[in-house]
């Protein structure tokens, strides 16, 4: 008797404890809430307080950041990076849950952060969760959903952006196309989704633009998430003849540095990883987004619309990273020269970079 | 020319072939003994991936106080980790005697938790991923002519194929260990009566395997990347599980197997870039599984599990 209650006491405790380590980081999660209540709480004491004065002055915003995956996959990363520097510098106050996944979890989320937190901004990624996210931000007008995604905005409230770094990737890849012995190219992407393809595509137009005998060929490893598989499918690219990579997922570098190949990061600057190596990349900004609506809500003017610009190098929000000329070898200074002012001509609006979103081919050679 | 590009191809197919098989060996090699004991683990997942975690935070922290053995420290730490995790498994399946699905797969869980926790307050967020000089690959025949790169090897893998394995069979096979451990495994009863202490073997057993599975992982971490992040495990223990009723509990058949998903995964890395017919890369990316499930399929039929398979034992 006594050992079959020890027992269940046991499994009990097992239980809670599965629970509570169970969906990844959520620990962070719970630690986050609770900090938000406790200052939600201070500030809504605080705009009572002000409230006969005016309504500008109540403070920073209050904006929370739902992800579908973890913070530390590239796009997230770049979205919570831009919040967190707000957040730094006084504009705001930033909670967030991420690793949501696209189970459902979403919506829950955040009715619950719109019923109990109200925060004045909710940013985050829709895609696999697009409807909830546009049915929650529906019913909760009075909060601004800022959120990336492939479709429209919506009215009253909902706000789409994307990362539009095509025209820095072009640039990488007339980087990558001048750098090439051999004249082949790998690309190791995540999954064909548009997102993806049309800043592959763009690297291979870049390459194909100063080296019209280039072949670009293309992996994809069908996760976001594999970092091992992609330095296997990179090694695999490197047999097949490649001299220069370019990592749109984790693990690619490692196999460049490893060979002693030029490599290109994605999405954020990645020199620091192996800087012999890794020559530039396409860089996604988030922050004249974030400052943006950061203006608009202060100061009572946002409405629902299509951000796309401000994720363009025109504004800022798309850059190339810094060319390292310090890698292994130099990089020829008419190819700098090249690089820098068709650069400059995308700048000032006289070079259009094309978006193209079908899936690239295999082998660009080929086509 | 087109026969240089041949032997290129196969070269760096068979050295592929090897590296991706590595982790998969020491996994497998680890659950094969568990199960042998007559207890299913499936922590094995999440304990690969905390063991990936706990050894390259030691080694970068390690590495950071710029001591020499800093890989070595990692490699140590994640045995550790394993250890203490097979304990755990073995508390709950052994002691408690609780369902071993909903222990084992508690444990994936918690594993995964604590070591994305841990990531996250150790290394903050970051968007470049934190690394490490990993291990360096041996050459040991690197002068070999056209053969050379295929024995360009990490240690860990000269571990797995020359070590491990030559030992995972003899102490199954032919030590007084392993005579009871197969015995724990298939009558526990018999074994009790005739001496054998049922509970200390299948502590000490998924102890050492739940640190083969952490290698596995730490492999993953320290060797081949260099760097942590979340899927660096992927499921690649699921597989491991497989490998295990493919192997019919043997370690010998165990590196066939793990030899088998290793190279259909290089294979399918290499075909896609050959671009030779028109074939969705998706059909190639499950390649290496669905020729997985072909091979249970075929070799798996008749599998005798071990006898105390899921059982856990009572002296009643």
């Amino acid at each position: 008797m006594l050992r079959k209650t020890f027992i269940l006491l046991l499994g009990t405790i097992l239980l809670s404890l599965i629970a509570a380590c169970g969906a990844s980081p959520e620990p962070v999660t719970v630690v986050e809430t609770v900090v938000v209540t406790e200052e939600v709480e201070k500030i809504v004491t605080v705009e009572v307080a002000v409230e006969a004065t005016t309504e500008a002055e109540s403070g920073p915003l209050v904006v929370f950041g739902a992800y579908a995956t973890a913070i530390e996959e590239p796009w997230d990363g770049v979205i919570h990076a831009a919040l967190n520097a707000a957040q730094e510098s006084g504009q705001i106050e930033y909670t967030f849950s991420d690793d949501i996944g696209y189970s459902g979890d979403m919506e829950r989320i955040l009715r619950e952060v719109a019923e109990e937190t109200q925060p004045d901004v909710i940013f985050g990624d829709a895609f696999g969760n697009e409807e909830a996210v546009r049915r929650v931000a529906a019913d909760y007008p009075d909060i601004a959903f800022v959120f990336g995604s492939g479709g429209g905005p919506a009215e009253p409230n909902f706000s789409v952006f994307d990362n539009w770094i095509h025209e820095p990737a072009y640039l990488s890849g007339m980087l990558a196309g001048g750098l090439t012995k051999s004249n082949v190219i790998g690309v190791v992407g995540g999954l064909p989704v548009p997102e993806v393809n049309r800043i592959v595509n763009a690297f291979i137009a870049g390459a194909a633009s100063v080296n019209p005998d280039v072949d670009v060929k293309t992996t994809f490893i069908n996760s976001w998430f594999d970092p091992a598989a992609a330095k296997e499918a990179a090694l695999a690219q490197i047999d097949a003849g490649a001299d220069v990579l370019f990592a749109e997922r984790f693990g690619v570098i490692e196999a460049a540095a490893e060979n002693g190949l030029y490599a290109f990061g994605n999405m954020s600057d990645q020199t620091e990883l192996a800087p012999e190596y890794v020559v530039s990349g396409p860089v996604w900004n988030m922050n004249p987004t974030v400052e943006y609506i950061i203006n608009q809500v202060g100061g009572g003017t946002y409405t629902a619309q299509d951000l796309k610009d401000f994720s363009m190098v025109a504004k800022g929000g798309a850059t190339l990273a810094d060319i390292n000329t310090a890698v292994e070898g130099g990089i020829p200074d008419d190819l700098l020269e090249q690089v820098q002012a068709k650069q400059q001509e995308i700048v000032s609006g006289l070079f259009r970079v094309d978006i193209d979103e079908a899936q690239p081919p295999t082998s660009s050679a080929a086509e | 020319m087109i026969e240089a590009t041949f032997v290129t191809f196969l070269v760096g197919l068979l050295g592929a072939t090897l590296r991706v098989a590595t982790p998969l060996l020491f996994a497998t090699i680890g659950e094969l003994y568990t199960e042998r004991s007559g207890v299913l683990n499936l922590g094995i997942e999440g304990i690969m991936f905390l063991g990936a975690f706990v050894g390259f935070a030691i080694a970068a922290k390690s590495a950071e106080a710029e001591l020499a053995g800093y890989l070595w420290l990692g490699l140590g730490g994640a045995i550790v980790v394993g250890l203490i995790m097979g304990l755990l498994m073995a508390f709950f399946s052994v002691t408690l005697g609780v369902n071993q699905h909903v222990a084992g797969l508690g444990i994936t869980l918690l594993s995964t938790g604590l070591a994305l926790f841990g990531f996250r307050m150790i290394f903050g967020q970051s968007s470049v991923l934190p690394s490490i000089e990993p291990f360096a690959q041996l050459s040991i025949f690197g002068d070999l002519p056209i053969l050379g790169p295929i024995f360009e090897q990490y240690l860990l893998t000269y571990v797995a194929f020359i070590v491990l394995l030559p030992l995972a069979w003899w102490l199954l096979y032919r030590t007084n260990y392993g005579l009871e451990l197969r015995s724990v495994g298939e009558n526990p009863e018999a074994a009790d009566a005739a001496g054998v202490n049922v509970f200390r073997v299948r502590y000490i057993t998924l102890a050492l395997g739940a640190a083969l599975m952490a290698i596995g992982g730490a492999f993953l971490s320290l060797a081949q990347l260099g760097a942590f992040s979340p899927g660096i495990i992927a499921g690649r223990g699921w597989v491991c599980i497989a490998l295990v009723i493919f192997a019919k509990w043997d370690p010998i058949r165990a590196m066939w197997g793990a030899l088998l998903f290793g190279g259909v995964f290089a294979l399918q890395l290499r075909l896609q870039l050959l671009d030779l017919v028109d074939i969705p890369f998706e059909f190639f990316l499950a390649l290496p599984y669905l020729v997985t499930i072909a091979a249970l399929a075929l070799a798996g039929r008749n599998v005798a599990y071990p006898g105390a398979y899921l059982k856990a034992y009572r002296r009643e």
